[in-house]
């Protein structure tokens, strides 16, 4: 029964030309061709990525267990996922 | 002669939006029950784009709201396919197979012309080409992956065959080569389908009845009840605004 | 990272030795770190009850966001306009994604998804109670926006800076995507408080029966909760639930006047000397009530969660056979086993195989 959950896949992805791939995260997938689809429907939702690797996490050699923080950048594609798409009145604080 | 070319431009922004409105609602009735977390994300994504095309299209037709909301079944020109139930993972996917396919050709032919679509099809036709990959992705994954997936993948084509050839009837202010379509089509989808392991369904493409489908208006005994949910709300408070 | 030599150093020289003399030498290097707000990667030594809290903390956050997307997602279908549907359906994908992170996050630390789904699904591990509510009108999908995801983003957004950096990290993504979350709840709220009377009605009766749940959210108080101290001394808990209940009424009280809502506590009133509100008794009883599977939903929503699983056993088991026919296929002409030697021992390296990078680019 907990032999069906998919292998574990890490995730890099590119967040524009001229910067190289970041370690997003990891997801699950049975082969690299949904892994790289599961990427970039969950880490590049809001315009993050223009390249996306996947690495099977049992294949990375570590040598140091010091990760970075990702940043990505908004996009402006579906404006209704950020904060600012929403007009609230003025003296509402802490929103 | 403007006023029935834009008549007949309506027309046409309403049977394409009610293809994107329809099959966007059914894909998020998903949400919560998808197969895999991961698949809740993409769902969600390819439902999200068909929104959005949606409300562009009925957009040009009037207001959207009032379009999606206040219309009654028989003035929905849907197809028939698109307003089909989720049934289990594999007729979703088959559904989604059947018509991302022919909404990619279409939106890449009339991205290529001059018409008032031209704008919203070059940028959908970006969307839709990921919706046939993941389509495609799946049908292979289910129709070669278990004996179980095989099975309820070959049946959910077969199910879902007859309401393919309404794709290809014409649509007043569609302005496409529909036989050219309709040949790409069989390609395409005879193509995944055989590395699929599977093959083309054999039965007729298009139901019997006279009168007609659903860019006619008349649509399947589900469909009502699809609406009556959707629209409830909406028409429980009249000019109300949300 | 300034720690990350020690650490190896330590555990290396420790290799082979009596395990118990240098125990207390990788718990000192642990508190150093913790103490000096330096963040704890994966492979870093940890104490094992900090890896158990620290998982059961991130598995039930993680189970709320799934579980959360219940109650909503049981309105899309009948979302009121499209707009509203279409940032409802992205609401609730961001809840599937939040999950998805935050599995992630809990895998770093060697307990595996499966694992901890298998524990939602047979009780073993919980999520947030809150979710064990019903939403009954269209109002309520903006209450839980705004008083839910409000009260959720007071807890949250301190955990940024928690101790266990893949926790810190997820939550700051999903601290960055949650405020698009409250802020169309609020809207939505905003929306129907200024519509028609019984929209207006609609929005007062939502608030009113999830003002006190999200108080809930916080947890028990700060005397009765058993696991506060330990947690904040680890950083991976930053405030007490006493403090960030008060910092959640004193942000909402202004709003709900903003809203033209009112929160339902006739006792709910400013204490200048405290410079905080002061707000009625919250039910205890209740709150424990619906922790123990008494809510009007607990069972609604593991039968759900668990159907969605099983069900879709079919289609996960059919991705994995043909992935695994395909590397079948794929065996026999073995012919760029050399990339491997190379291309994977420096995963955040800038300079990546060539043909990975070709394969990314021609995907993206």
């Amino acid at each position: 029964m907990t032999t069906n959950d998919w292998p574990l896949w890490e995730v890099f992805v590119r967040s524009r030309r001229g910067l190289s791939h970041t370690h997003a995260g990891s997801l699950h997938a049975p082969d690299a061709e949904l892994a790289l689809r599961n990427a970039r429907d969950l880490y590049t939702r809001r315009g993050e990525g223009v390249s996306i690797w996947v690495v099977p996490s049992a294949a990375i050699t570590a040598s140091s267990p010091d990760e970075k923080d990702p940043f990505f950048e908004p996009a402006a594609d579906k404006p209704y996922r950020h904060p600012t798409f929403y007009e609230i009145p003025e003296g509402v604080k802490h929103l | 002669m403007t006023a029935s070319t834009s008549e007949t431009a309506t027309a046409a922004a309403l049977a394409l939006g009610d293809d994107a409105l329809v099959l966007s609602h059914r894909l998020g009735e998903w949400a919560g029950h998808a197969p895999v977390l991961e698949e809740e994300v993409a769902l969600a994504n390819i439902a999200l784009d068909l929104l959005g095309q949606a409300r562009i299209l009925l957009s040009m037709a009037g207001d959207e709201d009032e379009l999606a909301y206040l219309r009654e079944e028989r003035a929905f020109r849907n197809l028939q396919l698109v307003e089909q139930p989720n049934g289990d993972f594999a007729h979703t996917i088959a559904r989604q197979l059947y018509f991302s396919t022919y909404q990619r050709l279409l939106y890449t032919q009339l991205a290529e012309g001059t018409g008032p679509f031209a704008p919203l099809a070059a940028k959908a036709v970006k969307e839709v080409e990921y919706h046939q990959d993941h389509a495609e992705q799946w049908t292979l994954r289910l129709g070669d992956g278990t004996d179980l997936s095989h099975e309820r993948m070959r049946r959910a084509t077969e199910a879902l065959w007859r309401f393919t050839g309404e794709m290809f009837q014409p649509v007043e202010g569609v302005d496409v080569d529909r036989e050219g379509m309709r040949a790409a089509w069989l390609e395409s989808v005879g193509d995944v389908l055989r590395r699929a392991t599977l093959a083309l369904p054999e039965g007729p493409a298009s139901g019997a009845w006279r009168a007609g489908a659903g860019r006619q208006g008349l649509h399947t005994e589900s469909f009502g009840r699809m609406l009556a949910e959707m629209q409830h709300l909406h028409r429980s408070h009249p000019g109300a605004t949300w | 990272m300034a720690t990350a030599a020690p650490h190896h150093t330590a555990r290396a020289q420790a290799d082979g030795q009596d395990e118990a003399a240098h125990a207390a030498a990788y718990e000192a290097v642990f508190d150093a770190a913790v103490a000096a707000d330096e963040r704890i990667e994966p492979r870093d030594w940890m104490p094992d009850a900090y890896r158990s809290t620290l998982v059961r903390q991130i598995a039930q956050h993680a189970h709320s966001e799934i579980i959360g997307m219940q109650p909503e997602a049981n309105w899309i279908t009948r979302a009121p306009s499209l707009r509203r549907k279409a940032i409802l359906m992205a609401k609730v994908q961001d809840e599937a994604g939040h999950g998805l992170y935050l599995y992630s996050a809990a895998e770093t630390l060697g307990t595996g998804r499966d694992e901890l789904l298998d524990k939602l699904h047979t009780g073993r591990q919980k999520y947030s109670s809150i979710f064990n509510y019903p939403t009954l009108t269209w109002a309520d999908v903006g209450a839980i926006g705004w008083l839910v995801d409000g009260a959720a983003i007071t807890n949250q957004v301190p955990l940024c800076r928690c101790s266990y950096g893949p926790y810190a990290r997820a939550m700051v993504r999903i601290c960055k995507e949650e405020s698009f979350h409250q802020r169309q709840g609020y809207e939505l709220l905003l929306a129907l408080s200024r519509g028609t009377p019984e929209q207006h009605e609609m929005a007062q009766d939502a608030v009113n029966r999830w003002w006190w749940p999200s108080l809930m959210m916080f947890g028990p108080p700060d005397d009765e909760s058993s696991h506060s101290a330990q947690s904040m001394a680890w950083k991976i808990k930053r405030h007490s639930n006493d403090e960030l209940r008060q910092r959640f009424v004193d942000i909402c009280v202004p709003q709900a006047e903003s809203l033209g809502l009112t929160l339902p506590d006739p006792d709910l009133v400013w204490n200048e000397e405290r410079g905080h509100h002061d707000f009625g008794a919250i039910d205890w009883t209740e709150f424990r009530e619906v922790l123990k599977g008494n809510g009007p939903c607990n069972e609604q929503r593991i039968t759900q969660r668990r159907r969605a699983h099983d069900e879709g056993a079919w289609v996960r088991e059919a991705a994995a056979a043909y992935a695994e026919k395909q590397a079948t296929r794929a065996e026999p002409p073995a012919g760029h086993t050399d990339q491997q030697s190379n291309g994977t021992g420096s995963p955040q390296g800038d300079e990546p195989a060539g043909t990975a990078d070709e394969h990314a680019e021609a995907r993206a």
